[in-house]
């Protein structure tokens, strides 16, 4: 194993400004991460050209996963920084290189603005609407079978990876993303949801709904949670066509 | 008064203002009821709410349930079990108010769509939990606490579209806004992207802001755990209650960055913790045989066996490891955590854990027994809070605004962040559930408070203390010195995990706070590494660094005054020697002085420990615990050998309890 790991780092100072790459030498050990590997920068933050310069910002939470938070660009593959284990990359490649998101604005270095993924969440209204929140016992039952297709799609943590690697995701095409469309099937597949399941239909048959998906199949390749994304686009599009056909014959 | 929002719908007039600050479960379930009973809610958070630290909660949430109370079980055992897990350091009628709460609020959580593990039949499935003897544990996977925080957040985002919520995500809360009279009237808070410091006036400011585990480096807290937060509030005028209580959690693994959390949950699906028996074995521990190997809680503690509290499962890691010298791993404390032989079915209920155990560890936990270590988990004490009592149940009076509330008028605390659930020790998948009570039974006490307290013209004050915190940011900007944050604070990490964590020696606590003295000098020679005005990190590390050397003090001075073993604060220069005389008649007499001792040990220390700040060092007073409902009594969960104290304790030492309602 190498003494130092070297890190190149992509960099933007402000969302306006212009990117630019900064390449870091990390002392090396074992078991380490990339959100290890970015405290450590963080604490010493000079370039392997000896120049001492700004902490690298970056997002990050629970380093376990289940949060969402350090989506970043990690020798090409979206993913997230905390289970992105150095030894392994080293395997593969020499270097390791880091870039934000390219969907979302950059605030600043590998920090990116990803409000436009939790709009969708709006957007969809992944919700149960419930009347209130007196105690009026127990929700609606479910039986393993559907509490066994309904928790991969909830534990979907809004991280980005499958809108980073959605071709249709992009500033000129209104789609709400895959994620939506997981939690589209969710809330239309459990009681909880049924008194929405038209609304959300509606949107789905809209512009930014499945009709915006191209079908290219990347976002459950790079979901870290395994969340079944090509089930719920298979199922939302047999869904969304009974929809409309029911809707332009009612009319 | 009104009403508590779980029982009844009304929107009042007229609207009130609410900031809450924090957006895990309490925060959430807080926003989320006060948006239904009409106010107008500010919701404060580092980051979007959905990514707080409760969704690093796995195991489940307790309630008594329709199962367990056909074993006998009660709202009542819920509570018996919670204080006496807590080493009785709880006032009672909160706790008795909880656990009665229980089963509406996995109810209500269900409702809500929470995919809760489910039984052949449809019903939600239990697992069993640390520190009691009945099922009473609803799970979703090994991913409960993301599960019930998504179904929270997803009802904030509903209120959210309907202009009841308004989020500041990625804001850092700075403190609250007082106005002559010492009343908070909101709070300021820096924008973390632009750094725009600004008020936000209220009627209300409810703080929801969790534990503050990152004071000793690496934990299984999230990196937002700093509790700065509450020091902000401290160093306004906020009591601080319990500081020197923190759990350690008996099973996590370690990382370079932070301790992951194995769930208790593998335990209570079957799970065992083991060593070798011999000393230095080498051996795959899969060529172990059964006979070799040392299950050690099980042989301890036949009754509860790997399920006892957290708190002793911890400190028999650390016996076994360190005076026992039989740890897996040299220099560090590992055992096994072995579900290796549990039935598939059983595994994937674990999925969600032993999958974080695959990915980070490399080794596939479902053939190969863990390695794993103890780690500071959770932060028993809190932010002071009072509540009301009610004389003829003896659980609270619902919406009175005593609840919840700090000594500060209108600035209340909930969740992680108050101290009033968990005693000296919590029990495993109670916090789930205190997080979403306090968050719900506060919100009708935040409004009947708001709707008495008096109006007054917020604009100057909340406008000049923005300016205030303006000045002092403006002043750390400045700070050009030689230290480096991240140093002052990886060294506060390895001296508080040394020396104020599972076993406590007064002389290793000085050291610390010699060390905390030292750190919080070199403190004031900080610099800052980053000129930049746009999205500086540094700068809030740097700030929160402050703020945990401070409460770093409040818990190591805290656990130096506080002379006796309970819950998870042990000193053993204060334990009481257990009896141990082979006659019968000499280990009468000798359990005899032991609940003698005991009873001295309540008497001067069943007290609630509360720091107030009064500059570099804070004051310290006790504070006496409402044990009406439950007397205390030794808490030996089936010991091999204890029997004899339980015994003599029954016999002629017992307060007697009150007639419970």
């Amino acid at each position: 194993m190498p003494r130092t790991i070297t890190v190149h780092i992509q960099r933007q100072d402000t969302p306006d400004s212009a990117p630019y790459t900064q390449t870091f030498a990390v002392p090396y050990e074992k078991g380490l991460n990339i959100t290890s590997v970015l405290q450590r920068i963080a604490a010493d933050p000079v370039t392997i050209d000896g120049e001492r310069v700004a902490p690298v910002a970056y997002d990050a939470c629970c380093l376990e996963e289940v949060c969402g938070a350090c989506s970043m660009v990690i020798n090409g593959h979206v993913r997230q920084a905390c289970s992105a284990l150095v030894d392994a990359l080293l395997e593969q490649e020499p270097e390791i290189r880091l870039q934000p998101m390219s969907k979302f604005p950059v605030n600043r270095d590998l920090f990116v603005d990803r409000s436009r993924l939790f709009k969708s969440l709006k957007r969809v209204k992944a919700w149960a609407p419930v009347e209130d929140y007196s105690d009026r016992g127990p929700g609606p039952g479910m039986l393993p079978k559907e509490q066994e297709e309904a928790y991969p799609l909830a534990r979907c943590m809004s991280c980005g990876c499958c809108l980073e690697a959605c071709p249709q995701f992009n500033d000129k095409i209104p789609f709400v993303g895959p994620h939506a469309l997981g939690q589209t099937m969710l809330f239309n597949t459990i009681p909880h949801g049924q008194p929405l399941v038209v609304d959300r239909l509606d949107v789905m048959a809209a512009s930014d709904g499945i009709t915006a998906c191209g079908n290219a199949q990347n976002c459950a390749k790079v979901c870290p949670k395994g969340v079944p994304l090509l089930q719920a686009i298979a199922w939302i599009g047999r869904k969304t066509t009974n929809h409309a056909l029911r809707t332009a014959l009612r009319r | 008064m009104r009403k508590p929002a779980a029982t009844c719908r009304e929107i009042r007039m007229p609207q009130h203002n609410i900031v809450v600050v924090g957006g895990g479960l309490a925060g959430q379930a807080a926003s989320m009821s006060l948006a239904q009973a009409g106010a107008s809610v500010h919701l404060v958070s580092l980051v979007p709410v959905r990514r707080s630290h409760s969704v690093c909660a796995q195991g489940g949430i307790n309630a008594v349930n329709t199962l367990t109370r056909q074993q006998g079980d009660s709202e009542w055992l819920h509570f018996d079990d919670t204080v006496y897990g807590g080493d009785f350091l709880q006032h009672q009628p909160p706790v008795k108010e909880m656990c009665d709460w229980a089963p509406r609020v996995i109810d209500l959580l269900d409702r809500l769509g929470v995919t809760f593990n489910r039984t052949v039949d449809g019903y939600r499935d239990h697992r069993r939990f640390g520190g009691t003897l009945y099922k009473r544990t609803a799970f979703a996977g090994a991913t409960t606490g993301q599960q019930l925080l998504y179904a929270l957040d997803e009802q904030t985002r509903r209120w959210e579209t309907e202009g009841a919520v308004t989020k500041h995500e990625y804001h850092d809360f700075l403190g609250p806004i007082l106005d002559d009279q010492g009343v908070c009237r909101g709070a300021v808070i820096q924008d973390m992207v632009s750094m725009e410091i600004k008020a936000l006036p209220a009627e209300a400011l409810v703080l929801a802001t969790g534990g503050n585990g990152l004071i000793y480096g690496r934990t299984t807290m999230s990196t937002i755990c700093t509790g700065s937060a509450g020091a902000r509030a401290f160093q306004a005028g906020v009591r601080y209650a319990n500081g020197e209580f923190i759990q350690v959690h008996p099973t996590a693994i370690p990382g370079t960055d932070k301790l992951r959390l194995m769930s208790e949950s593998a335990r209570g699906e079957g799970g065992r913790v083991w060593v070798p028996r011999k000393k230095g074995d080498t051996r795959d521990p899969r060529e172990i045989p059964e006979n070799e190997r040392y299950y050690f809680l099980e042989e301890r503690y036949p009754e509860y066996g790997n399920l006892v509290p957290r708190d002793i499962a911890t400190r028999e890691i650390f016996d076994v490891c360190v005076n026992m010298g039989l740890s897996v791993e040299e220099e560090r404390q590992c055992v096994y955590l072995d579900v290796t032989e549990l039935p598939a079915k059983t595994l994937h209920k674990l999925e969600g854990i032993l999958e974080i155990y695959e990915k980070f560890q490399g080794v596939d936990p479902r053939t190969m027994p863990m390695k794993i270590f103890p780690a500071v988990h959770y932060t028993m004490g809190g932010l002071w809070v009072d509540y009301e009592k009610n004389e003829s149940v003896g659980g609270l009076v619902l919406g009175s605004p005593r609840n919840q509330q700090t000594n500060v008028p209108g600035l209340f605390a909930i969740g992680e962040a108050d101290y009033h659930y968990n005693g000296a020790n919590r029990l495993g998948a109670n916090s789930l559930l205190s997080c979403i009570f306090s968050g719900l039974i506060a919100s009708e006490s935040v409004l009947n408070y708001a709707d008495g307290a008096k109006r007054v013209d917020k604009s100057s004050i909340a406008e000049s203390a923005a300016s205030r915190h303006r000045e002092s940011f403006e002043a750390l900007k400045q700070k050009s010195g030689k230290e480096n944050a991240y140093k002052l604070h990886q060294e506060l990490g390895v001296s508080m995990t040394k020396n104020v964590t599972v076993v406590r020696h007064n002389k290793a606590i000085a050291e610390t706070l010699d060390k905390i003295e030292e750190l919080t000098d070199r403190y004031e020679h900080v610099g800052i590494p980053d000129a930049q005005t746009w999205t500086n990190q540094s700068l809030y590390f740097t700030r929160a660094v402050g703020d945990m050397l401070l409460m770093g003090r409040v818990i190591a001075k805290g656990a130096m005054l506080r002379d006796e073993c309970r819950g998870a604060h042990y000193k053993p220069e204060f334990d009481i020697p257990s009896p141990h005389s082979d006659d019968p008649a000499e280990l009468r007499e000798q359990a005899i002085e032991w609940c003698k001792a005991f009873q001295a040990r309540n008497d001067k220390w069943l007290k609630t420990t509360i720091a107030e700040h009064k500059g570099r060092d804070p004051r310290f007073s006790y504070e006496d615990v409402d044990t009406s409902l439950i007397p205390p009594r030794p808490r030996t969960y089936g010991l091999k050998g204890a029997e004899i104290i339980e015994e003599m304790w029954r016999e002629s030492f017992m307060r007697k309890p009150q007639p419970a309602s």
